[in-house]
């Protein structure tokens, strides 16, 4: 299985860059996987709203949020979502999450 | 046929399952393998011919497509994976014979003794990466059955082909995945139970902000009339929502007696695209659900795989569903007498009676915004022959609607191209390439609202939208039907 390195440790990825030891996800692992993976420079709070939002979700039920309740409950549009995270809710904000690859007819 | 070995779309294969869902699945052989390397078990070939010799065997009609192929070329330029490629592996009789070639040489007697003459082509490891890359280059969308003569289901024969390859431990996570997920969780997105009634909790609470009815759900109702079984992408997916809303306040406003399963959380069914025994075992659980809660008859969703596995295979997999009831329409009356046996009856056959009937409250004009476009979905179109239905709605519930060109249309529709297992990241650049004469042909429409009924081709014609700057919005039939709604 491919693996990223991150301050010594290493962690296992899919080839799309999605995490695949979810007990392996911190604050910093964001930081990097939004980086490495997104080119995302920086999170900022709007990024820490969506991915504190759908890490809730799913810690709770077990998989992402509906597209329309991630959007509902941000307050953040589906357009405001792909320029935060430009490769969209489901690709980009749930891999910087640390949240597995949506499967199925999506 | 001599196989051409350097081609242009050999680069596209689908990603390897992972060692934990062979695993989950009982697939045959779970390891770290990946599509570069294979890692085939020692005794590969002996395990493929013996199961290519059962898979002929046992389905008649594959064997008879084997061996009945003329090679007369009408299918060649039908596929859109050739036409998108120009690799000839894609052309429908050629990918056939990748299989074709194999069974010639190890089962039939000319192709014993005359060999290569005949176009019979030992088994060897090259032979299985042509397999396992051509095989799942096919969306199994069978537009070149249409124009085969003797009608040769390339579909069918991948079905086979594709359980020859699992059977040697080679299948795509992008099926994969998703089976586990649908076997162990209940549908292929993996929403377990409390999901999905927060989900269904927040369509309820949307529909009820923008129309002020109040609507509740049900959910796992035992004795209900109906059991309605959409994908369960209706319960996730942004272009997909509409059509769970949509559907929602329809029932609602008819006041039908129908629940939604958490168990049965699934209309469409991966492991058709996987082999028989998977398409089978997620078949059943709608079987079995609908036995449990004691509905009369099942309603099935927007979905477009879902119906090629009932009108071919549920009644002789999983069937007769005897315990059902021949499906009449509650608020019409009609007898749908066509799924008098498989006891399930399409959504949009369902709409269009009560539309027929004057049973809906539309008005057409608040989808005046849109210019709507209709994209007939592989399966429905071709296996059932729905093709009326979706548009009859359509004219009803909106003002502006246009046609495709009637040569991507109808029973010739060009696929979204990502059915079959096909929707994944790593094949983008192929679908792109493939579909390219239907966004063509959405284009030349000027529509801004392409209406399916397949939650993958929602799923494929929004990234598509993006990529070729269409300017379309994706959504279901029902989705216009919710909007043209009126309460009083």
């Amino acid at each position: 299985m491919p693996y990223v390195e991150f301050k010594g440790q290493k962690l296992e990825v899919d080839e799309d860059g999605f995490l695949q030891e979810p007990e392996k996800w911190s604050p910093e692992v964001a930081e990097f996987f939004a980086k490495h993976f997104e080119g995302i420079e920086k999170l900022t709070e709007e990024h820490w709203k969506v991915i504190n939002y759908l890490r809730e979700y799913w810690l709770k039920y077990g998989v992402a949020p509906p597209i329309r309740m991630l959007v509902k409950q941000t307050g953040f549009s589906l357009q405001k979502i792909y320029e935060l995270f430009p490769s969209g809710p489901a690709k980009g904000a749930c891999k910087v999450a640390g949240l597995p690859k949506p499967t199925g007819c999506v | 046929m001599k196989i051409d070995k350097s081609l242009p779309a050999r680069k596209y294969k689908l990603y390897a399952t992972w060692k934990r869902d062979m695993e989950t699945l009982e697939l045959p052989f779970p390891r770290e393998w990946s599509h570069k390397e294979f890692n085939l078990p020692p005794d590969w070939k002996k395990i493929a011919l013996k199961k290519m010799e059962e898979v002929v065997n046992k389905y008649r009609s594959v064997k008879l497509f084997l061996d009945i192929c003329v090679k007369c070329g009408a299918c060649t330029d039908k596929c859109p994976f050739f036409l998108g490629t120009l690799d000839p592996n894609n052309m429908p009789v050629a990918r056939q014979d990748l299989f074709r070639s194999v069974y010639k040489k190890y089962f039939t007697l000319t192709g014993k003794i005359f060999g290569a003459l005949v176009g019979a082509e030992e088994l060897t490891e090259e032979m299985v990466e042509l397999w396992y890359t051509y095989f799942y280059q096919c969306s199994q969308c069978r537009r070149c059955s249409v124009f085969c003569p003797y009608g040769i289901d390339t579909a069918e024969i991948m079905i086979a082909a594709r359980e020859v390859l699992t059977a040697i431990g080679l299948s795509p996570r992008s099926l994969t995945e998703a089976i586990a997920k649908c076997e162990t969780i209940g549908n292929h997105m993996g929403i377990p139970p409390a999901a999905l009634l927060s989900a269904i909790q927040f369509a309820e609470e949307e529909i009820k902000e923008e129309t002020g009815i109040e609507i509740k759900v049900p959910i796992n109702k035992k004795g209900a009339e109906i059991l309605y079984v959409p994908p369960s992408a209706d319960f996730f997916g942004g272009p997909h929502w509409g059509t769970l809303k949509g559907v929602i306040k329809m029932f609602h406003q008819i006041g039908l007696d129908y629940t939604i399963s958490t168990y049965a959380s699934e209309g469409g069914n991966f492991g058709t695209w996987l082999g028989y025994e998977h398409m089978k075992k997620i078949n059943k659980k709608l079987v079995e659900e609908a036995r449990r809660l004691g509905v009369k008859w099942i309603l099935g969703g927007e979905c477009g795989h879902m119906w090629r596995v009932i009108h071919a295979f549920m009644d002789t997999m999983n069937g007769p569903l005897d315990f059902l009831e021949e499906p009449v329409s509650p608020i019409t009356g009609t007898k749908f007498k066509h799924a008098a046996s498989t006891k399930m009856v399409h959504i949009c056959e369902f709409t269009a009676d009560l539309i027929k009937h004057g049973k809906l409250k539309l008005d057409p004009s608040k989808n005046d915004q849109y210019i709507v476009t209709y994209h007939d979905s592989c399966n429905p179109a071709r296996v059932m022959g729905l093709i009326e239905e979706p548009r009859y709605i359509l004219k009803n519930v909106c003002r502006n609607y246009v046609e495709l060109d009637p040569n991507v249309n109808r029973e010739k529709t060009i696929c979204c191209c990502a059915g079959g297992g096909l929707l994944a990241d790593e094949t983008i650049e192929l679908r792109l390439k493939a579909v390219r004469p239907k966004i063509e042909a959405i284009k030349r429409t000027g529509a801004n609202f392409l209406a399916c009924i397949c939650a993958i081709d929602k799923a494929a014609f929004t990234e598509y939208s993006d990529h070729f700057k269409l300017n379309i919005t994706v959504g279901g039939v029902h989705e216009l039907v919710g909007n043209a709604l009126v309460f009083d």
